[in-house]
């Protein structure tokens, strides 16, 4: 640990995307309190005014707050990121684990689900599953989200898996009568935690957007407010050729940083994690 | 354990068949062919053979790591694979593996490997019992305590790490112990320390198979000996007989093959024809060491053990 913060604090990726997404983190957490209005879709003012001292990112055409819309939407991404990518991670390291560990039909007949999910276009699915849901929220966006992201790490897991079981630490373990699940957990799984960080992190990206893509087309949330819907209505009412320009800036800026930051922060875990590539 | 009096673990025509590629291209390799052998109490037997000549499968199926494709191992009479208990089981059977880099997990300390001892078999034992206990292992081993407890895997070497493993079966005192290779990663000074402590894990009561390729190993070590070629048996018997008598020419290419000390290699040691035993001779129910076999011919049938003397089998049709 003492080591993993000492290169942490050395690898200026790392501290970039780590900036960048705890700026935009503290923004979601702090930024509804500070917002003069509690309701985010609520009329509080004259329609497309720019930034004011009032509205500090002024206000769409229905006369909403955007800083409001702004810091809830961050609020609902983090969270589709954190749960959406949360529930692909779970899904792909429980799937990966078992396959990789146990072998024979068990490990066929899941990769074979697997692969039928990874030729499946994801998008097509989410647009059939979110379409056929009458009121969507951001949990149960989250969740589509989540079911249907976790093949690629699952295969990633079972290939490192598969690799870890025929070590002879494992052989050991098996022969001092430990059960299968905590060969799993105490002998395997702690050797994959730098990797599964990193997968949780990439899911995580994913999660968000996937999200602001469905939210864009149209089957985003039917209630609440995110990034994607912000910019969806910026879009429908011609915020671009009207030149309402703090309606779409701030979500759209905000969702490529936050991307990138974790794309950032990814770079630097690797290096971090693996000696060949840390910077000397 | 007065019904397994003398007997303690057998082995019966054990096979383990690998099968490798998909639907359309399949294949198979025979890896353990049909091998016998018993290992009584306080007796230790060497198997020996070049790589690839299916002693790790061995011992791996033995410890039931592998399923056998075929046979039987029998643990004081009882298959090994109809006891379920694993706890059971592993409390006296243990191994001991060729590579000690990779024995350990890297993520922890290596005293780890006795703490999961004492949490799995040695529940009732005090920790300030335990943590004698462990000392004085380590102790016999040749080890300070204080140069390896608390310490990583990258912090030791190759030696102190193997006999870590062997403190560990030492700890256990087991009825069976399946030595596998363990003195490759060791020098010399170290290597006949650990040796003696597998002696005195003999003079205890147990049975140990002591897979090795070094053959002077074998001799030093053991009582029997079983040599492997390619997955089956080609002479067994007394450790004093197979070596002061070998009668397989491939037992005699590897005594051949001992370097000696007070003397160069001569070329007087049993030389490969130049004859047509190539792979197309090689068919099945022929012998599987007409290739290398100076004495072969195509009439040399797959040979079956036989007794040539007291305690000692050879597979060879020409004997």
């Amino acid at each position: 640990m003492k080591e993993f913060m000492y290169f942490a604090f050395k690898n200026t990726k790392f501290k970039i995307g780590l900036s960048i997404l705890l700026f935009f983190l503290i923004l979601a957490t702090i930024g509804p309190y500070l917002s003069h209005y509690k309701d985010p879709l609520e009329y509080v003012s004259m329609s497309n005014l720019p930034p004011n001292k009032d509205n500090w990112l002024g206000t769409t055409t229905f006369g909403q707050d955007v800083f409001t819309q702004f810091v809830y939407g961050l609020r609902s991404t983090f969270f589709i990121g954190l749960f959406g990518g949360g529930l692909a991670t779970i899904i792909g390291l429980l799937i990966g684990f078992i396959a990789g560990y146990k072998g024979g039909w068990i490990d066929e007949i899941l990769m074979m689900l697997t692969n039928i999910l990874i030729v499946i276009p994801t998008l097509a699915l989410l647009i059939i599953i979110a379409a056929y849901l009458p009121y969507r929220g951001i949990g149960i966006q989250s969740v589509i989200i989540g079911l249907t992201a976790w093949p690629w790490t699952a295969r990633a897991v079972r290939a490192q898996t598969l690799s870890l079981k025929s070590r002879e630490f494992v052989n050991l373990a098996k022969i001092t009568a430990l059960p299968p699940l905590k060969i799993v957990l105490e002998e395997i799984a702690p050797n994959m935690m730098s990797y599964v960080v990193m997968v949780f992190i990439l899911q995580f990206a994913g999660a968000i957007l996937a999200a602001v893509g469905l939210d864009f087309i149209g089957l985003g949330p039917t209630r609440g407010i995110s990034l994607g819907l912000m910019l969806q209505y910026s879009v429908l009412w011609n915020a671009i050729q009207l030149g309402i320009w703090w309606w779409f800036i701030p979500p759209g800026l905000a969702i490529t940083m936050i991307v990138s930051s974790l794309y950032f922060l990814n770079i630097g875990l690797d290096e971090i994690f693996n000696p060949r590539l840390r910077e000397e | 354990m007065l019904e397994g009096e003398g007997k303690m673990i057998r082995v019966e025509n054990l096979t383990k068949v690998f099968t490798s590629g998909g639907i359309f291209s399949k294949n198979t390799i025979v890896a353990v062919d049909g091998v016998d052998f018993e290992i009584k109490k306080s007796e230790i037997l060497a198997l020996v053979g070049e790589s690839g000549s299916g002693k790790s499968t061995i011992g791996k199926m033995m410890l039931k790591l592998l399923k056998p494709s075929g046979g039987q191992i029998l643990l004081n009479d009882k298959d090994i694979y109809k006891i379920k208990n694993n706890k059971e089981f592993y409390s006296k059977v243990q191994g001991i593996f060729q590579d000690p880099y990779s024995s350990f997990n890297p993520i922890f300390k290596v005293d780890r490997i006795f703490k999961l001892i004492k949490q799995s078999f040695k529940k009732e034992v005090s920790s300030s019992e335990w943590e004698g206990r462990v000392e004085e292992v380590l102790k016999k081993v040749g080890l300070n305590v204080g140069d390896v407890l608390n310490k990583y895997i990258h912090q030791l070497s190759g030696g102190q790490l193997q006999r870590l493993l062997i403190a560990r079966a030492l700890l256990m005192d087991v009825d069976v112990l399946i030595a596998d290779e363990i003195t490759s990663m060791l020098d010399a000074s170290t290597r006949v320390d650990v040796l003696e402590a597998l002696l005195s894990l003999k003079e205890i009561g147990a049975s140990i198979l002591f897979i090795t390729h070094d053959l002077s190993q074998a001799y030093y070590m053991s009582d029997k000996i079983v040599v492997l070629y390619k997955g089956s048996v080609v002479e067994s018997g007394s450790i004093e007989k197979v070596f002061s008598n070998p009668m397989h020419p491939y037992t005699r290419m590897l005594l051949d093959s001992i370097p000696q000390l007070d003397r160069k290699w001569e070329e007087d040691r049993i030389s490969v024809e130049d004859f047509d035993k190539s792979r197309a001779a090689w068919k099945e129910g022929l012998c599987k060491y007409i290739d290398r076999c100076p004495l072969a011919d195509l009439n040399c049938v797959r040979p079956k053990l036989k007794l040539v003397e007291e305690d000692h089998y050879v597979a060879c049709v020409k004997m």
